[in-house]
């Protein structure tokens, strides 16, 4: 990087009127650098260099012209921008500057951050970070059908990851662009964030999303979610990003009406990332590890945001332990949401019995605690269990407790029916859910008398528990 | 002007081992088995173990804590010091 002389520096350019108008005060100053930006020529009486590459711009983080730098021994002690007389007069040590001119004046936007340039200049200068193979590309290659064709799409489009696009997207994040983030499975390979980056881009994240990216796939790659499983599993379910805290409402993310569904950016491409790291970067791909029977439009992306704002639970993070207001990702292994109806319940019992006999049909009715759930419950569903004064910990003891039955139900053959528990449990009482099997969170549109049940994969040691994460939240500014 | 993108694989290139030849025959190797943990597979290796025993191997069996996640390197390292041949039952 370029060492600034010792004494004074000013970085202008012509365009700047600014600039120009403090011309004279630069030339009663002594001992003065002129860097120019724009115009080799300007000002013409102070022997300007021109920064034309823009690398003293871009690697003394000027972002507004003129900014006025003072160096001491090699080291910056000062700096100003634009035209303040007090800020000059200290800086230079010179009184009576610019006796014509106003007290002050904003200066411009340097050309160094100009949104023309800024994605070109972070390749040129900042390149050197990206570690990953740069594959080149013929005028006539269509680069949106040469991604398709190398597998790397997950069946829609994806954004070229051009190094300009990867090196805005790392500015979402003060990680290093080589450390390594998680151990992502089939192939388990470390992955970077460099490469997750990558798939960032890909999916159409925005910078600002990465911090949940990041999370969420340490969320999921661990021996605890067990990724690797939920990859490779028959079973249709895939990896459920449930988001909560301000930070949601921060990056746009849609917790009100179609919250699981379809239109918003932050939602829809958070969760694509960490499919596509899987694919790309883990191998994981259908017909290969993923040996899904059905699968679901949820393997796409499944990410959404609770209201924990508004919710009358709280939020699901809170209930795993993390601090209310907190952001956070919980990841659950599941499969697509199932809409359960009841119009009619005015009171917290009778649409317990109803979202009772939901969850004790999930997966099958004579099956149990191989599974955990998840409830979306919407606004007119919450409001009447709310009115009731029942809140999370009650409405959980109330559903498992309503969907406890008979063993003799339950065993296999009973009902005429094969599939079912094993017969030694005839005796007992099976409850649907384990103590930590059940999941509430709030979400959706404020009309609509609805709950959606996410039902999950094998549960515990065997298969998938759920994690909450914080969001570690590092971003730093282009 | 070129276009350039980066590479969104992990760029690994896999080792490539020849397979051992296959042996003539079972009299008097050990044989592991090992149950991935899905039900009834013990079904199917019990007979297998049956047959196997009946023509001179001499069989061990080995069992993964689940059958989602890979088996445990302590495991694979440990069939891979007591046997020659392993089968691995997969099937429901």
């Amino acid at each position: 990087m370029s060492q600034l002389a010792n004494g004074l520096t000013v970085i202008v350019k012509r365009e700047c009127e600014t600039c120009q108008m403090v011309v004279p005060v630069l030339e009663q100053l002594t001992g003065l650098t002129v860097y120019t930006q724009d115009d080799p020529g300007f000002p013409a009486t102070l022997a300007p260099i021109h920064d034309e590459d823009l690398s003293v711009s871009w690697h003394h983080e000027i972002e507004t012209v003129p900014t006025l730098i003072k160096v001491v021994d090699g080291v910056e002690v000062a700096r100003t921008v634009g035209w303040s007389r007090a800020d000059w007069e200290q800086i230079t040590g010179v009184a009576g500057l610019g006796p014509d001119l106003p007290v002050m004046r904003p200066g411009c936007g340097s050309m160094s951050v100009d949104p023309d340039l800024v994605d070109a200049l972070r390749v040129r200068f900042g390149g050197g970070v990206l570690a990953s193979r740069q594959i080149e590309l013929a005028d006539l290659d269509d680069e949106h059908e040469m991604m398709f064709q190398r597998g790397w799409t997950d069946g829609l489009p994806v954004i070229p990851p051009t190094p300009e696009r990867v090196l805005k997207m790392l500015t979402g994040t003060t990680r290093n662009p080589a450390d390594i983030v998680a151990v992502i499975p089939p192939d388990l390979v470390e992955v970077t964030v460099e490469k997750v980056a990558i798939a960032a881009v890909m999916a159409g994240c925005l910078p600002e999303y990465m911090p949940w990216v990041l999370t969420a796939l340490e969320a999921v790659c661990n021996d605890t979610f067990n990724m690797h499983g939920v990859l490779c599993t028959t079973m249709a379910v895939g990896p459920v990003i449930i988001c909560s805290g301000p930070g949601t409402r921060a990056i746009g993310m849609n917790s009100g009406m179609n919250a699981l569904g379809q239109g918003n950016r932050a939602t829809m491409t958070i969760g694509r990332a960490v499919q596509l790291v899987v694919r790309n970067f883990g191998g994981g791909r259908p017909g290969e590890v993923d040996r899904g029977t059905h699968g679901n439009p949820g393997k796409l992306s499944f990410c959404f945001a609770e209201n924990d704002a508004e919710s009358p639970f709280g939020s699901l993070a809170a209930s795993r332990g993390l601090p209310e207001g907190v952001d956070a990702v919980t990841v659950f292994a599941g499969e697509s949401p199932h809409t359960i109806v009841d119009q009619l319940s005015r009171t917290a019992d009778s649409l317990a019995n109803s979202l009772a006999l939901s969850l004790q049909a999930m997966h099958h009715s004579k099956l149990a605690l191989a599974f955990d759930a998840v409830l979306v419950i919407g606004p007119e569903h919450a409001r009447v269990f709310a009115d009731d004064g029942w809140d999370r910990e009650r409405l959980i003891s109330e559903l498992r407790a309503r969907t406890t039955r008979p063993g003799s139900e339950m065993i296999r053959g009973a009902r005429g029916i094969t599939e079912g528990i094993p017969e030694h449990l005839s005796d007992q009482e099976i409850p649907k859910f384990g103590p930590d099997g059940l999941l509430i969170t709030y979400a959706g549109g404020g009309a609509g008398l609805f709950t959606a049940l996410i039902g999950g994969w094998a549960n515990g040691t065997v298969g998938s528990t759920p994690v909450t994460r914080e969001v570690r939240y590092d971003t730093r500014h282009p | 002007m070129t276009r350039v993108i980066l590479d969104p694989t992990s760029e690994i290139v896999p080792a490539e081992r020849a397979r051992l030849a296959r042996p003539m025959s079972l009299d008097g190797m050990t044989v592991g088995l090992l149950d991935i943990s899905k039900p009834r597979g013990d079904i199917f290796l019990n007979r297998l173990e049956e047959r196997l025993t009946g023509i001179g191997a001499k069989v061990n069996r080995y069992r993964k804590p689940t059958f989602t996640k890979p088996a445990p390197v302590d495991l694979r390292q440990k069939i891979s010091m007591e046997c020659q041949v392993v089968i691995e039952a997969l099937a429901d």
